[in-house]
């Protein structure tokens, strides 16, 4: 099979992004979903908005449109409906809205979940809560406007009556949606601020069923695939002779997840579009004979096995050479040869695998005229087309259930595992839950693209900085952000960026781009500072308030003011410039995902290796919605950024992913999280802003930060190895 | 071995079942998996007594079925999870005569005649100390390392009813959580601990 491309672009990355944080709105229709849930209010609880429903006993049902991987979203959303709506948190159930138009882009990704939700969900709620005061005036005979409400009641207190709102609801899904509602205050909230337990905490911590993984359908079968063990390698040959005899097998067969000729590229992407399927009653019985098959694989026509270390060498040079500007400022040549110092340095990062706790899996239905499935998906808008072209089932026939995913960092926005899923289900006339081992999970690709960065830094005589220039690209993306501080707080500003072609294939890893980018520069701004003779929170902030009173260039992507906002705010939380005997300090601050995070890290050598004694966090997202998630979130964000800074890495050998499973791949464990962290949050009345990615980028400066204090060596090769240089003794590079 | 009695097939399967073990703690991976594959040859099924949860059933089945997969695929036990299928990540982890073990790693023939918890049986209503620390220091995220992550803590707290930071961190390590939910975990076993 041929596709017109097998990278993935990320230009329609962030294309589809915008469209689904706008989709939302566009998508919310009221009147049909009211009229509708009328003609049946007597059976089923009525509908007041897709978002609500509401039982005559009472109960009330809000949907949580976006999909749940762990960010919270699943109890986040519908707290901004209940907030509107004024009833009580603790009588209302929490559901997962299907894969459904009428809830917009369902996207779960780019930290966009509240932020894209504030303004719609609350909107729903105050509009439902207006057409059941409407249905109590109408009712009472009485004006609506002297009506109240209160914990899921209507009050008309002159008259002293009330009713629940299951008792109006019939009454109120009849009416004409009311517009142009005002929203309450943030002063007002009474949901929105208060920590709320994950609506799914009891089922997690009594092993109910949540996953797709554990998905059970009568007559199902597992499914699962073997890829090729490389890029640019492709079946030579398949011997299933024996595996076909093993118990419990029913069928093994080639298929290719995308017809000849399809465009690919974007969520759609596949890694290996030719896949072995083996097929079976239970998954130990398909998983003995995958291994009992005997495969070739052979490179494709005109393909090159691509390694690390070539790929390497490949970005060394191309390091060296000039590009195309993506910004330029003032005379960054002429400032660099007055400079009285110059500091260059250089950065790289390999391919993260994302290794979310569950393994890619999914279920699938799929009958002569419809199809019915389930899974983890980050971007289920835009894998049904997809889906839908490859079994010749159109899109309103195929149903998309979302479950809760053990994680995704990215990975389950690109579901090509899903129409693997549909077109296996379609061959067997059978349900099927397609599971990947996670060795096919983990050599799968999509990986986090290898990036490198240069930093120049000018100084002149009196240490300020006169001139930057970062030249960064990657395979086969680059991470650099022209647009990210320290442009607009320095005169003489130089920004180029470039691309090596790759068939390894990337995707979107929490925080895309910024994840490399964010450490490596705050790195570089640390020794900066040093070379100055200037305290790195200060150094940052003499830069901030120079972009703050006099910008230089018009498309600087961040608010000065507030980014110097949490620098300060860490500064005072952690007691920064008091010494601390024996205790190592770093400090980094970072904007993007339109959140802003300041971290300073504490730590201790012990053996040639960090205890990592207390990391603090101020971030600046606007309105928390729910504090003890958003809490949680950022811990999260830093014990991952620690772990992949520490120890994350992807090697790629004559083509071929040479890490399989966790007995290679290190994650951080238990022992190395830090011992505390503190998460401070600005006060804020702004809209609420991102949580999932903004913590992860700054924690590697912060943390190699410290390392230098510890260890009086930098660190600018991730994973840092830590033992492995310092026992090397060689000097710093 | 069908002509064994089914006392000598046990022991058998006992035996390959310590051997896999021991494979595997001796970090021979190569020799575990050929282990493996000459018993898969036999295609051998038994019938297997097995006491899940306080209830006892016989299943009919290979014998070098890990524990992982008859729960999840054959008595529709769901808890466990599957993260590695290699005994290094803890997301499958149970309890074998109330100890945590990796069950993806324990041939079902190792665990007849034994006492097999899992998270559904760990406590009848969700009520054990850690389940109910844990709801509430909400320390889930995506919740799919959870179930083993209680597993291995409730096995700490039995031997262990008020452990250092260091022994936690010691009877831990082996559970994965890619979410970074490690401090939560921590505070929750402490938490478990005072009650
Ligand atoms: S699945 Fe058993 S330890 Fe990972
Ligand atoms: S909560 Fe997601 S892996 Fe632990």
């Amino acid at each position: 099979m041929k596709t017109e491309k097998n990278t993935i672009d990320r230009r329609s990355f962030l294309k589809s992004t915008a469209l689904a944080g706008g989709g939302l709105m566009i998508g919310f229709s009221w009147l049909t979903s009211a009229k509708a849930a009328s003609a049946n209010a007597v059976v089923a609880p009525v509908e007041l908005s897709g978002y609500i429903k509401i039982g005559a006993d009472g109960v009330i049902t809000l949907m949580a449109p976006n999909p749940e991987f762990g960010q919270n979203v699943k109890t986040s959303l519908p707290m901004l409906i209940a907030e509107e709506l004024d009833i009580d948190w603790k009588k209302i159930v929490v559901e997962q809205a299907p894969h459904d138009r009428k809830y917009g882009g369902q996207f779960t990704g780019g930290s966009n979940g509240v932020r894209s939700a504030w303004r719609s969900l609350r909107t729903a709620g105050a509009t439902a809560r207006q057409m059941l005061i409407e249905a109590a005036a109408q009712i009472w005979g009485v004006p609506a406007t002297e009506i109240t409400t209160g914990a899921g009641v209507v009050y008309h207190k002159i008259s002293g009556k009330s009713a629940p709102y299951g008792d109006l609801a019939a009454k109120a899904a009849t009416l004409p949606t009311p517009t142009g509602l005002t929203l309450k205050g943030v002063k007002d909230f009474k949901v929105i601020g208060t920590s709320t337990k994950n609506v799914d905490g009891v089922k997690i911590a009594t092993g109910k069923p949540l996953f797709t993984i554990d998905i059970k359908h009568e007559g199902m079968l597992i499914a699962m695939i073997t890829h090729a063990p490389g890029f640019g390698l492709k079946l030579k040959s398949l011997d299933d002779m024996a595996a076909r005899k093993m118990p419990g097998i029913k069928d093994i067969f080639t298929i290719d997840t995308y017809a000849e000729g399809t465009r690919v590229g974007g969520f759609n992407a596949t890694t290996f579009n030719n896949l072995v399927v083996v097929v079976g009653n239970s998954t130990w019985e398909v998983m003995n004979a995958k291994k009992a098959l005997k495969t070739e694989w052979e490179p494709m026509p005109g393909a090159v096995l691509e390694s690390t270390v070539t790929q390497r060498q490949k970005m060394e040079e191309m390091s060296k050479q000039q590009v195309n500007a993506a910004r330029k400022d003032g005379d960054p040549e002429a400032a660099f040869k007055s400079a009285a110092k110059v500091i260059e340095r250089t950065y790289t990062a390999p391919f993260l695998a994302h290794n979310p706790m569950e393994p890619i899996n999914f279920f699938a239905n799929v009958t002569a005229d419809k199809a019915e499935l389930a899974g983890p998906l980050q971007a289920p808008g835009m894998i049904e087309s997809a889906i839908s072209a490859r079994i010749g089932i159109p899109a309103d026939k195929i149903d998309i259930q979302l479950t809760r995913m053990g994680g995704g960092f990215g990975r389950r926005a690109y579901s090509h595992y899903a129409v693997e899923a549909a077109v296996i289900s379609q061959k067997m006339k059978a349900p099927i839950k397609l599971v990947y081992t996670r060795e096919d999970d983990m050599t799968g690709g999509v990986y986090r693209p290898h990036y490198t960065a240069t930093y120049r830094a000018a100084l002149d005589a009196n240490n300020n900085l006169i001139g930057f220039h970062v030249r960064g690209g990657g395979v086969p993306e680059s991470a650099v952000a022209a647009n990210r501080f320290p442009a607009g707080a320095v005169d003489n500003y130089l920004a180029e960026s470039w691309t090596i072609r790759s068939n390894v294939t990337v995707g979107a890893f929490r925080a895309p781009g910024s994840n490399f980018i964010g450490g490596a520069e705050q790195s570089f701004l640390d020794e900066v500072a040093e070379a100055a003779g200037k305290d790195p929170i200060e150094f940052r902030l003499e830069l901030l308030e120079r972009a703050r009173t006099k910008p230089v260039g018009q498309r600087n992507d961040y608010d000065a003011e507030r980014y110097a906002g949490v620098l300060k705010l860490v500064k005072e939380k952690s007691n920064w410039g008091q010494s601390k005997p024996g205790i190592s300090r770093g400090v980094a601050a970072y904007f993007c995902h339109n959140s802003y995070v300041a971290q300073v890290v504490d730590l201790v050598m012990v053996k040639n290796e960090p205890v990592i004694q207390k990391v603090y966090n101020a971030v600046d997202c606007g309105v928390v919605v729910n504090p003890i998630a958003a809490a949680n979130l950022c811990e999260g964000g830093c014990v991952d950024a620690i772990g992949n800074a520490l120890f994350g890495e992807m090697t790629i050998k004559d083509g071929r992913p040479e890490k399989s499973n966790f007995d290679k791949y290190r994650m951080i464990r238990h022992k190395e999280a830090p011992k505390a962290i503190e998460v401070h949050f600005v006060k804020s009345e702004k809209d609420p802003t991102g949580l999932g990615e903004p913590l992860f980028p700054p924690m590697f400066g912060a943390l190699a930060n410290a390392l230098y204090k510890g260890t009086k060596k930098r660190f600018y090769q991730q994973p840092f190895n830590i033992k492995e240089r310092l026992a090397e003794g060689k000097p710093a590079v | 071995m069908r002509n064994t009695t089914e006392n000598e097939e046990l022991k058998y399967y006992k035996s390959v079942a310590l051997l896999s073990i021991i494979c595997i703690l001796a970090n021979q991976e190569n020799l575990f998996n050929n282990y493996q594959a000459i018993n898969q040859r036999f295609h051998i099924m038994a019938a297997i007594n097995l006491t899940v949860n306080g209830k006892k059933q016989t299943l009919n089945i290979d014998p070098n079925t890990p524990m992982l997969w008859v729960l999840r695929d054959h008595l529709n036990l769901v808890g466990a999870k599957y993260g590695c299928g290699i005994a290094a990540c803890g997301a499958c982890t149970v309890h074998l005569n109330g100890t945590a073990v990796r069950s993806c790693q324990l041939p079902v023939s190792a665990a007849a005649g034994s006492k097999i918890t899992t998270i559904e049986g760990l406590s009848e209503k969700g009520d054990h100390p850690v389940q109910k620390a844990w709801i509430e220091h909400d320390v889930s995220q995506c919740g799919y390392c959870q179930a083993g992550q209680i597993m291995s803590a409730a096995a700490l707290l039995k031997t262990t009813p008020k452990p250092t930071d260091e022994q936690i961190d010691n009877a831990m390590n082996g559970n994965i959580c890619r979410c970074g939910t490690y401090l939560r975990i921590h505070a929750a076993i402490k938490t478990a601990s005072k009650s």
